[in-house]
């Protein structure tokens, strides 16, 4: 017990040490802009504080992953309930920080012990997994949730504007889903093609008055000729390569829209977009002149609430769209050859399939559903601007394809939910969300690097997989 | 010819910070393979850790001087060493061998992160501080225009090649050198024959972290503000930068920094300083396309 508590503690220290060298001079510092001049103060306290919980916490890690639970669960309850406690500490971030340390170090402590319990219930009493029994129903039963969702009195208008977020950022991944879960393209300027699909809409209905349904193809076809005029040239790089040019492309297409004022306007952006109409009908207060308002011709009062469950409509039947499209063209040969594409490269060569023009497509056909997208958001905002299409948007279309599993349709709806709804509902939290988002990517690919749900299995095999029994 | 001296100069001087930053891209490319994209805000953290340094200093009556610059310097390398250090063994040593683009996405959390980090801890709001370095001399005068060195331009370029030759000189001759240039090569074969590889790893991560807190310094002396959101675009400009030059080339980053700094420069004080970020990007997707190895580098055979 002695060294190895030794040794616990020497490495609790060195963390904790760690962390002081990190801290000391960005959170131990705090600069102050006073007119004439920076100023700072001292946060020592606080980075004292959160330092010696980093001790403890670490100290807490350490022993529960040696085995040694019961001081390890007594360690974490007693920061839980410092965090908890109406003892003042120096702000409520430390409050959370310590709570969350202690609810980490019990998590850890009975993660085993989850973990077998978990492993126990996956499978059914016929060695089935349990969870692919699951998953094939589990869509379902989402779409049918989704579709009565405005219906229930749960589809107040703060939930529906949220379920409009959330399904564009599902739209966005399913997507991107095409070029990178099956083509294994890593894009990370998808988000062009996005800001490509509102520019069109904006632009061709506040300037030729064009409605939001003709534009709608019109803005996939534009993004998707971008896809195509983009891709052609760079599709022949390797993956990292691949990703810092359309990153590239994204930040050229962003600057270029800042910049053109002319087209653009600039940072000033495009407003006063006209929504979606239904049949000419439209879902505003009062309609102009020749047009009907969809509270006139219904017979009821109007509601904000109306033009947000008809916006929500449009976005889940475009995302299903996107959702039928893949399903189907993963069982074409174009889809198959994405596949293969994502698997072997070289072999795909050899056995004649031309991989720029494959990549072209999957890169076209993602870029299209992207523009899509765009012009809903267009129509949905009534205003943009450049700053909407910034690449911390790709970075987060990306995240939720990645953090789903690449490849995996259900998967994206879940990190979607997940990254951007959670986010969302704690927007009180303000930067400290963005800085949890980070650390959730990180987490996630150092502890699930497949996904939330790994799933890459073969649209297509040849010989069926003889399922096994339960272990 | 005299404008056109006065932005060679100026170009000069930025090449320079971008030759910095580039070396971390390229010694970590070269060495693990992956893009280290949190690379530009470890940057930025130099820069605000020399902030604080140079108040600090300020306040302790060092003020000014080489005294300042060079505790300060220190300071930040070393400081910024660590987060180099820290974020190498928590979010990417783990997933070494993980499939391949784990780790850039993992990077991308890591930046996301820091930026959000330092806005927390220190405010979004740009910092102006750090110009403890004035004046400079005329170098000489033509069609009415006066060509300026400032000290801090020469400041910048000679610790940059004094970094950049004492760099070049650790890789060619030192055991740790050796070792780093073995990893490089074929890591597996390097740990049987008894090099270290994690410790070799970390190392390349710490010296560039170190490289990147010069960077840091340096831009935040030349521009005299920095904000949370600096990494972002001069770390691509950096990375660019290396894959001009040819990334895992050393030589390659800082001749890349250079051609990247005189790209923008010229194009701002010629062309439009509005399009200058979409010249340096506009470079970096042709040379991709045409010589994807860069300037300096190797092509890469891909063996099935």
């Amino acid at each position: 017990m002695g060294p190895r508590l030794q040794h616990h503690l020497k490495d609790a220290g060195l963390t904790a040490l760690v962390a002081a060298g990190l801290g000391i001079f960005i959170v131990g510092f705090r600069t102050y802009d006073i007119g004439k001049g920076l100023t700072f103060d001292y946060q020592f306290v606080d980075l004292g504080i959160a330092i010696v919980t980093i001790f403890f916490g670490r100290l807490g890690l350490s022993l529960a992953a040696d085995g040694l639970s019961w001081p390890a669960l007594a360690l974490g309850a007693v920061l839980g309930a410092i965090g908890a406690s109406p003892l003042k500490l120096p702000s409520t971030f430390l409050h959370w920080f310590v709570t969350l340390a202690g609810l980490l170090i019990v998590l850890r402590t009975i993660w085993p012990w989850a973990n077998h319990g978990l492993a126990v219930a996956r499978h059914s009493p016929r060695g089935v997994p349990v969870g692919q029994a699951i998953a094939k129903w589990i869509g379902a039963a989402l779409l049918v949730v989704a579709v009565i969702l405005p219906m229930t009195p749960l589809g107040d208008q703060k939930t529906m504007d949220l379920a409009v977020l959330i399904l564009t950022y599902v739209m966005l991944g399913w997507g991107l889903n095409i070029v990178v879960g099956l083509a294994g393209l890593l894009d990370l300027g998808y988000v062009a093609f996005y800001a490509v699909g509102a520019y069109s809409y904006a632009l061709l209905s506040t300037q030729y008055g064009l409605g939001f349904w003709s534009v709608l193809p019109l803005a996939g076809m534009m993004a998707a000729s971008f896809g195509l005029l983009l891709g052609f040239p760079v599709l022949r790089l390797r993956g990292d390569y691949l990703a810092i040019v359309t990153m590239g492309f994204g930040e050229i297409i962003r600057l270029v829209l800042l910049n053109w004022v002319d087209l653009s306007n600039g940072p000033a952006g495009i407003g006063s977009i006209p929504g979606p109409t239904l049949f000419g009908v439209v879902f505003a207060e009062t309609a102009p002149a020749g047009k009907q308002t969809f509270a006139e011709m219904m017979g009821i009062p109007f509601s904000g609430n109306q033009r947000l469950i008809f916006l929500y409509y449009i976005i889940l039947a475009l995302a299903l769209v996107t959702n039928f499209f893949t399903q189907r063209v993963r069982r074409l040969p174009v889809g198959r050859a994405w596949e293969a594409l994502r698997e072997d490269e070289t072999a795909c060569k050899a056995l004649g399939i031309n991989p720029t023009n494959t990549k072209l497509t999957a890169f076209a056909v993602g870029a299209m559903f992207a523009g899509f997208a765009g012009s809903f958001f267009a129509a949905k905002q009534r205003f943009i601007s450049p700053e909407s299409f910034t690449f911390i948007e790709s970075a987060i279309i990306l995240s939720i394809v990645v953090l789903g599993g690449m490849g995996s349709q259900i998967g994206v709806v879940l990190a979607a939910v997940l990254l951007i709804g959670l986010p969302e509902w704690f927007r009180d939290l303000g930067a400290y969300r963005m800085v949890a988002f980070g650390l959730a990517m990180v987490l996630i690919m150092v502890f699930r690097p497949r996904g939330l749900i790994a799933h890459r299995e073969p649209s297509v095999r040849l010989h069926p997989v003889h399922r096994r029994g339960a272990a | 010819m005299a404008y056109f001296s006065q932005q060679l100069i100026n170009a000069i001087t930025l090449g320079a910070i971008y030759g910095l930053i580039a070396i971390g891209y390229t010694m970590v490319y070269g060495i693990i393979g992956m893009i280290n994209f949190a690379h530009g805000d470890v940057f930025m953290i130099g820069a605000f850790i020399s902030l604080i340094g140079f108040m600090i200093c300020a306040m302790l009556g060092i003020g000014s001087g080489p005294v300042a610059i060079v505790l300060v310097l220190l300071l930040a390398m070393a400081f910024t060493a660590i987060y180099g250090w820290a974020i190498e063994r928590t979010a990417y040593r783990p997933l070494r061998g993980s499939f391949k683009l784990a780790p850039l996405i993992s990077a991308i959390g890591v930046s996301i992160m820091l930026q959000n980090y330092v806005q927390l801890a220190q405010g979004a709001r740009p910092k102006p501080g750090g110009q403890v370095v004035e004046g400079g001399f005329n170098l000489f005068s033509a069609d009415g225009f006066d060509v300026r060195v400032a000290w801090l331009q020469i400041i910048i370029v000679v610790v940059t090649v004094t970094l950049m030759a004492g760099f070049s000189w650790l890789i060619a001759s030192t055991p740790l050198g050796r070792q780093q240039r073995a990893c490089e090569q074929d890591m597996k074969m390097a740990s049987l024959l008894g090099v270290d590889v994690d410790r070799t790893i970390s190392l390349t991560f710490v010296m560039g972290a170190a490289l990147a807190a010069v960077a840091g310094m340096m831009f935040l002396m030349y521009y005299g503000i920095v904000d949370f959101f600096i990494g972002f675009m001069a770390g691509i400009k950096a990375f660019t930068a290396a894959v001009l030059g040819g990334i895992g080339s050393l030589a390659g980053a800082m001749l890349g920094g250079l051609l990247i700094g005189l790209i923008e420069v010229f194009w701002a004080g010629y062309f439009s300083s509005e399009y200058k970020d979409v010249a340096v990007f506009g470079i970096l997707v042709l040379v991709l396309i045409f010589r994807p190895t860069g300037l300096l580098g190797k092509p890469e055979i891909e063996k099935v």
